[in-house]
């Protein structure tokens, strides 16, 4: 099971160091990440591995919420069946 | 791998579109409830929906938030209830409305629906306790919604049913007069109307269906008109094809969310209701689909044609991208739930003469217009013929929701807040239809219905 992870937002220091932080914290695998800078704007999708969670994935949803809220950046994360769904026949 | 053009997609269709699914519907029969006392039956209501409906709200919370895709209303649908309350012997149902406002209450849903009547070819006696009852009950409770049958293709239109209608709607009018008659704005007559449909007033659990089973609403009128927004001046055939992507797309997301909705909750998935439903949310307007098609204002000439053109994409497009398509499946032109239809018909763009128009090309009917207060019973029962004969005829589906606002007159406002909105209480044509309603008896079932 993969989840994607979007955060976007003002680039500052840390950002990809506290997101994958936080999947370590939930034993959440990161598979492939893109990136970019557009002038100070961050951009990344990251790919992760939810198959061996260490808890309900809701909890890792609102933590990963959490964490935009408190740097001022939108994350969003969602699993991935939502895109296979909507954009794969 | 999933494309990063996608995700970015997805995301703004849900942040900047509102793309949503409008409702999740738990369908549940009532059939076993039935008892020879009122309050029996009222006790094994309350007990069966409780139990069943029991963890609807919770789930939908979390495929929402998985998924990333807001579920915006959680609702029951129950078995008419003028079938269930055909033993208790009560000489009235709004006891029974209010054991299903209190289950509705206690799982949490904002609305539920049953409250219903299947009169399109004559009156069991527990059918005319419920019409009698269901101006009290929409009164006495806040989540009840009602819709009574009175005509199919197979059956013709039962018009002394029909003038009753007209009687209720009145009365109901007058009971919730405190609150701009919002009773009518839960209480819907239809023609042929379906077993599955997920979407309120007019949801009800069907006597074909199993035991419980999972209907679900999407939307998405705004992800529409982006789109259209986006192709700029593309000829009919390319909007038309674009619509029909997008449509695919919305409904994709409602079958997985339906799929997930009915594999947690270990209930058998019905039916995906292909449908446009809009809200009073500036970029959630078919109105304004219509508009970006190319019209000045909703209401104009090429109204019904552009319509014609969405309703028919937005099926197609859908239809691939579910397993089980069922309910009303079309665009909904609901006056006071649609920023483009309320300013439409403020400006005196939009009239009731082409909203009837525009029911015969889409779903589902006159839906959440405003008439005024003084409006006489038998014209309101001459609309309902109206819209019946355009459903009965074509074989679709149609249905009134109208309201006679109390006290009010054309051009005053009514307002009820949240996902009913708000109208301007529209004109209607002063000639009286008395001697026709009063005439009462059928309409016979048309040429259409003979097809075996």
């Amino acid at each position: 099971m993969k989840a994607v992870i979007t955060v976007i937002g003002r680039d500052c220091v840390g950002i990809i160091a506290r997101v994958s932080g936080r999947c370590l914290e939930y034993n959440v695998n990161i598979l492939d990440i893109t990136q970019k800078v557009f002038s100070d704007t961050f951009a990344m999708i990251m790919m992760v591995d939810i198959g061996n969670i260490s808890a309900p994935f809701t909890e890792f949803v609102d933590s990963m919420n959490a964490l935009g809220e408190e740097m001022g950046l939108s994350i969003h994360t969602v699993h991935e069946d939502i895109y296979n769904s909507m954009h794969r026949i | 791998m999933i494309d990063a053009y996608d995700i970015l997609e997805t995301i703004s269709m849900v942040r900047e579109e509102h793309l949503d699914i409008r409702t999740v519907t738990m369908g549940i029969s009532l059939l076993d409830c039935a008892a020879d006392s009122v309050s029996a039956l009222c006790d094994r209501i309350y007990d069966k929906i409780t139990r069943r409906a029991e963890r609807l709200v919770k789930t939908c919370d979390d495929i929402a938030k998985e998924y990333g895709v807001p579920i915006i209303n959680k609702r029951v649908s129950v078995t008419p209830v003028s079938l269930v309350a055909a033993s208790c012997g009560a000489k009235d149902y709004v006891p029974v409305a209010r054991a299903l406002d209190k289950a509705a209450a206690a799982v949490g849903v904002n609305f539920i629906g049953g409250f219903s009547a299947l009169v399109h070819k004559g009156y069991t006696q527990s059918d005319r306790i419920l019409i009698d009852s269901i101006p009290e009950s929409l009164a006495g409770t806040e989540r009840v919604c009602s819709s009574v049958n009175v005509a199919t293709t197979k059956s013709g239109t039962n018009m002394d049913a029909v003038r009753r209608m007209g009687e209720i709607l009145l009365e109901t009018a007058r009971l919730t007069r405190d609150k701009d008659s919002i009773g009518c704005a839960k209480l819907v007559v239809f023609a042929n109307i379906p077993e599955d449909n997920p979407f309120m007033a007019g949801a009800f659990h069907g006597v074909g269906e199993p035991e419980c089973a999972i209907n679900v609403g999407v939307s998405g009128p705004g992800v529409v008109r982006s789109a259209l927004a986006r192709a700029k001046d593309c000829d009919l055939s390319q909007a038309a094809e674009l619509i029909k992507r997008t449509a695919f797309k919305i409904t994709r997301a409602g079958q997985l969310v339906a799929r997930e909705a009915s594999r947690r909750l270990g209930v058998p998935f019905g039916i995906v209701d292909l449908s446009l439903a809009p809200t009073p949310q500036v970029g959630d307007s078919v109105a304004h689909i219509l508009e970006e098609l190319g019209l000045e204002v909703c209401g104009c000439c090429g109204t019904t044609a552009c319509l014609a053109l969405l309703n028919d994409a937005v099926k197609k497009g859908g239809l691939m991208a579910s397993s089980h398509v069922g309910g009303l499946s079309g665009a909904f032109i609901p006056v006071s739930e649609d920023a483009g239809m309320i300013s439409a018909a403020q400006s005196g763009a939009l009239c009731l003469s082409k909203l009837e128009a525009m029911t015969a090309v889409c779903s589902v009917g006159l839906d959440m217009i405003a008439l005024p207060g003084d409006t006489p019973a038998d014209v309101l029962s001459a609309i309902i013929a109206d819209e019946m004969a355009i459903g009965v005829v074509n074989h679709k589906t149609t249905a009134v929701r109208v309201i006679p606002a109390y006290g009010k007159k054309a051009g005053d406002r009514v307002n009820f807040g949240g996902l009913l909105g708000e109208a301007p209480v529209m004109d209607v044509h002063p000639g009286s239809p008395a001697r026709f309603i009063a005439r009462g008896g059928r309409i016979p079932a048309p040429l259409q219905s003979l097809r075996n």
